[in-house]
């Protein structure tokens, strides 16, 4: 299975999981097969949970088509950036800079939630 | 050592077809009338031909299609795939073709029939979800490339104090220069106001923040300069060009605010040995109104940051204080799917002085840049007419 099947494998399973780098410790989002540092082998860790909001956009759909919904990149504390959902708020409530945590994985389980907030 | 080739070849001819709406024309037939325009515009005739470069939003072997059309045999074939900058980038590999002797002439060549297609975007966006896999962005269901380009300016926003009037700014400027151009597709008079009402799509960009949707094919030439002197046009010299690329995805890219053009940007000036300042016309790739913002600072017009002041208030309309997308643009003119090759022919064309109304008076120095992707490659090119060599 290489490193894409296993993401989405852990995700079927309930874990969200990132890599980190076997020689120069960088965190790895999304997940590859060697480093793109330091060409280095790669290792599945749990993130920290935490993160911060660097961008975010409502993309606008008439309701009969399911409505405006949003989008959001996140920095993770562990220093990767990635695309999210972020629940629990109206999508005009997410700001840039806003503290964001873990809070689980999509009905797909293809997409990684976030909410307001430092507790995880 | 690239500055060694800065100058030694340059664009002999330029041609279009099909503008805005070509009902009942396929992309090949387009991009053919576009060919055969600027091989004679060039004072050429096709079988002179022996270099191709183009690149299609659709067809992964494009270049073989083309080359049966027009019944060419090149000895020199690039089709490298960069979205919209591609035919900036193909510049580069077309000049050592030439100075090496692989080939004297090449034709780098674009049409796009997606206005009148009978495929619908949306089966593209189906098709390129399969093909060209983004495992890690498609779930979420960013409305790309649109939403990309809007979280670059919530980003920019945030970051700088850019605000929804100064982007609106940009959209005015070019529908003013658009105004201008009887080949642009939106000539109609537009305020920031009517900007800023604007139905939003993918917020905080408003469907008048958004490029069109066209039908439109174009095409250069291109020659050593030795040889360019003896064609009847006023021979258009490349000074310099550079491209980079640092991811494909938003979520990927080092930062949204500050793109590969800064690389870019600089290798071009410094192969060119000329700076911001002497530049006379600026033609950026504004498929977005945040990108005109963003590469004026990244390529070195104005601070990072200061974009948002540096084009408000008529800072890059007619009148203003840099000359900017002044055919109008992505947002007025026209914009097939991937544009890199019309701010090609625009900067040519300010460059020999035949742009009427909206003529920089004795421009001299061009500068042209490409975007491809989502903010994805960059590719900046310095033009120059013989007095600038
Ligand atoms: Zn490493």
């Amino acid at each position: 299975m290489g490193p894409q099947a296993e993401y989405f494998d852990h995700l079927a399973r309930g874990q969200f999981r990132i890599q980190r780098c076997d020689d120069c410790a960088s965190a790895v989002f999304y997940p590859r097969t060697h480093c793109p540092e330091c060409g280095g082998g790669l290792s599945w860790v749990e993130p920290a949970g935490t993160g911060v909001v660097y961008s975010a956009t409502i993309i606008r759909q008439a309701p009969e088509r399911g409505g405006d919904y949003g989008v959001a990149l996140i920095d993770l504390a562990e220093g990767v950036r990635m695309m999210a959902r972020i629940i629990d708020c109206a999508p005009e409530d997410v700001r840039i800079g806003m503290p964001v945590s873990y809070a689980g994985i999509g009905s797909n389980a293809d997409t990684i939630l976030y909410r307001p907030g430092d507790a995880t | 050592m690239t500055e060694n080739l800065r100058g030694k070849v340059a664009i002999a001819g330029v041609g279009q077809a099909g503008l805005g709406k070509a009902e009942g024309f396929t992309e090949l037939e387009i991009l053919a009338q576009a060919a055969h325009a600027a091989v004679a515009d060039a004072g050429l005739q096709m079988r002179d031909i022996d270099g191709l470069a183009t690149a299609s939003v659709l067809a992964p072997m494009w270049a073989m299609p083309v080359i049966e059309y027009l019944g060419i045999k090149p000895a020199f074939i690039d089709s490298t795939m960069l979205g919209g900058s591609s035919f900036v980038a193909h510049l580069m590999p077309a000049i050592h073709a030439l100075t090496s002797g692989e080939c004297n002439a090449v034709l780098v060549c674009y049409g796009s029939t997606q206005r009148t297609s009978s495929v619908s975007r949306k089966v593209i966006a189906g098709v390129r979800r399969d093909f060209d896999p983004q495992p890690y962005e498609y779930p979420y269901e960013p409305l790309n490339p649109l939403s990309t380009y809007a979280m670059a300016a919530a980003r920019h926003m945030h970051e700088y104090g850019t605000t929804r009037e100064n982007l609106a700014d940009v959209v005015v400027a070019a529908r003013a220069w658009a105004r201008l151009n009887p080949e642009a597709q939106r000539r109609d008079p537009l305020t920031r106001e009517e900007v800023l009402a604007a139905k939003m799509v993918s917020d905080p960009l408003s469907a008048l923040d958004c490029c069109m949707v066209n039908d439109g094919a174009a095409a250069f030439v291109l020659v050593r300069a030795d040889h360019a002197r003896d064609l009847p046009n006023p021979a258009i010299h490349v000074l310099g060009n550079a491209t980079r690329v640092f991811a494909r995805q938003g979520s990927s890219l080092p930062s949204l605010t500050e793109t590969a053009a800064v690389a870019s940007g600089q290798e071009a000036f410094r192969m060119a040995g000329v700076s911001p300042s002497e530049i006379d016309v600026a033609e950026v790739y504004d498929a977005f109104s945040i990108n005109t913002i963003l590469f004026l600072e990244d390529l070195g017009f104005c601070p990072k940051g200061e974009g948002g002041r540096f084009v408000a208030d008529g800072g890059i309309a007619p009148g203003g204080r840099l000359p900017v997308n002044t055919n109008g643009g992505g947002l007025s003119c026209i914009h097939p799917g991937m544009y890199g090759a019309f701010i090609m022919i625009e900067a040519v064309r300010q460059l020999r002085g035949t742009c009427g109304d909206r003529q920089v008076a004795g421009a001299e120095l061009a500068l042209v840049h490409g975007n491809g992707g989502t903010l994805s490659s960059q590719s900046t090119a310095i033009l120059g007419t013989a007095s600038a060599v």
